[in-house]
């Protein structure tokens, strides 16, 4: 390795890790003396009641909107790529908007328009939150799963099954979904990371979810905040490295996931 | 009716529910956005909602948000170059290579209010560095008119997901960099600084214009990390809308639209720049 080299990875490394390093020490510390060592950081955050309520929240938006968007998109890009080649590009395209459209500006959009609906759709998380996390989902769910598709033979595998007489719903499920497990994890995994690190479009349409509590942690007491960043950078991790873990021997390259920002 | 027309609108039928998500939930927010910023506030339609962004804070909030983008797109964007290509090339370890790119797919997702704490826990006020620095170092940050919760601070954030996005984006065209380039040149007497401003650069370049204008767009849309880290004293675009959104301090709603649509022509603008410098860059990568 030559000199340059190692000068630039060494600060690469400086750079990265300082902070996570400090975080991890700043969490060891505890009011009132702020000195080291404590577990009080993490006593605060297994105790309390908010945490376990906006984590379940956010875990249970992370479900529901992998759902959705499996529903909707394992029959679109089944279809498309069985019947319909021609309206892949215009799926593609359409898929990638969300990538160009900033939260923020979704937001004030989506809630102008929804304003005035019933309350269960308006003021729930489950109603336009998890919808709006749908859209935000379409990139990496639709690319996931358009992989998947292509890795196997959707044409022979249907007529397969319905020359033995299969109907559709039991090709879709029982032939082609085990098929394209792999695929649909790893759009899964993605739309669970997105979920759980989502704070501009939660914050605007005041839902408390798991980041506006470690928002109202940050700003009230310092040395529990620091617990609850490592604990949401482990999921991010975990997420991540569940995607790689998943995706090895495919075309498993790791993936931008701008919800959190 | 002869069936072969029959097949068509029934096969379409499938991906309806697709289309009809994406109006319900993308195109009539985002067109409600652009629509909203045209119009005035007793109803009509008006430029002087756009026309307005001329004035302060707007034009201020553009400024230091095309400026916050700009300096971390190119800073990000030489030190990511930089750090690839001390993991990617020739003489150093190949694990070093794999940890890098996986540890960039992981840290380019980080973000939001996690990074900003755990960057207040490193150099805000009474974070771990910045002690470490006072009372070991006899250096005090703060004392020298530096702090955290300023453009700056936000700028030194942001690098830290904006560096592993273009070592993620990068790799591959540095990969396309024939080693035998370096050999040659080499053999020929250049020297590292010759090969890199006659042969590396400009092979390069696409590529790099390309990620950078990446990097600006990722930047100037963040709103949660420059939230979490200021609470909104750094006025940024995404701030100042998400401010005035919820703050109902304007008796003209429609200009948190019409930043919004600024928004849109500053991505526009980059998303034009990016498609022939992307197509110039695929020439290389074969």
């Amino acid at each position: 390795m030559t000199l340059s080299a190692a000068v630039w990875l060494f600060l690469g490394i400086a750079y990265f890790l300082i902070p996570l390093v400090a975080t991890f020490l700043f969490s060891l510390r505890a009011e009132p003396s702020g000195k080291c060592c404590h577990l009080k950081s993490y006593g605060f955050v297994v105790h309390n009641g908010d945490f376990w309520h906006t984590l379940r929240i956010s875990f249970m938006l992370a479900i529901e909107t992998i759902v959705i968007s499996l529903a909707i998109f394992v029959p679109t890009v089944y279809w498309v790529h069985l019947k319909l080649p021609r309206l892949r590009p215009v799926i593609a395209f359409l898929a990638l908007i969300p990538f160009v459209v900033p939260p923020i500006v979704l937001v004030i959009g989506l809630l102008n328009v929804y304003r005035g609906t019933p309350a269960w759709f308006y003021a729930k998380p489950w109603g336009i939150l998890a919808a709006v996390y749908v859209i935000l989902a379409f990139p990496y769910m639709f690319f996931a799963l358009d992989a998947g598709f292509r890795s196997i033979d959707v044409h022979t595998l249907t007529e397969a099954s319905q020359s033995l007489g299969a109907s559709w719903p039991t090709t879709l499920f029982k032939v082609i979904l085990p098929n394209i497990r792999v695929a649909a994890l790893a759009g899964s995994f993605l739309a669970l990371a997105i979920v759980m690190g989502e704070f501009t479009i939660a914050n605007l349409s005041q839902f408390h979810t798991f980041p506006i509590f470690l928002q109202y942690v940050n700003e009230t007491q310092a040395y529990p905040a620091a617990a609850l960043t490592l604990l949401s950078f482990g999921i991010t991790w975990a997420a991540m490295l569940s995607l790689l873990f998943v995706g090895r021997g495919r075309t498993s390259r790791p993936t931008l996931i701008a919800g959190g920002r | 009716m002869k069936s072969g027309r029959r097949r068509l609108p029934l096969a379409w039928i499938v991906t309806v529910p697709f289309f009809a998500y994406a109006v319900a939930f993308l195109f009539l927010p985002a067109g409600e956005v652009l629509a909203g910023a045209f119009k005035g506030v007793h109803g009509g339609w008006t430029l002087s909602n756009v026309t307005g962004l001329r004035h302060q804070p707007y034009l201020n909030a553009f400024k230091t948000s095309i400026e916050v983008s700009l300096v971390t797109a190119l800073i990000g964007g030489i030190a990511g170059l930089g750090l690839a290509y001390a993991a990617i090339r020739e003489g150093t370890p190949r694990a070093i290579r794999s940890a890098l790119t996986t540890f960039s797919g992981v840290a380019a997702n980080f973000g939001g209010i996690p990074l900003a704490f755990a960057f207040i826990a490193t150099l805000g006020s009474i974070g771990i560095a910045t002690q470490f620095m006072k009372n070991q170092l006899h250096i005090d940050i703060y004392a020298q008119n530096f702090t955290l919760f300023s453009k700056t601070g936000v700028e030194i954030v942001y690098l830290y997901f904006q560096i592993p996005l273009m070592i993620l984006v990068i790799a591959p065209a540095i990969d396309g960099l024939k080693r035998e380039w370096r050999e040659a040149a080499s053999n020929l007497g250049a020297s590292a600084f010759q090969f890199w401003r006659h042969v590396g650069i400009p092979v390069l370049m696409p590529s790099i214009l390309g990620a950078v204008i990446l990097l600006f767009g990722n930047s100037f849309a963040a709103y949660a990390t420059a939230y979490g880290l200021t609470s909104g004293a750094v006025s940024l675009v995404p701030i100042l809308i998400g401010y005035y959104y919820t703050g109902n301090v304007l008796d003209n709603p429609h200009l948190a639209q019409a930043m919004a649509f600024g928004m849109f022509v500053v991505l526009a603008l980059m998303m034009i720049a990016y498609i022939p410098l992307q197509r110039r860059a695929a020439r290389w990568a074969k």
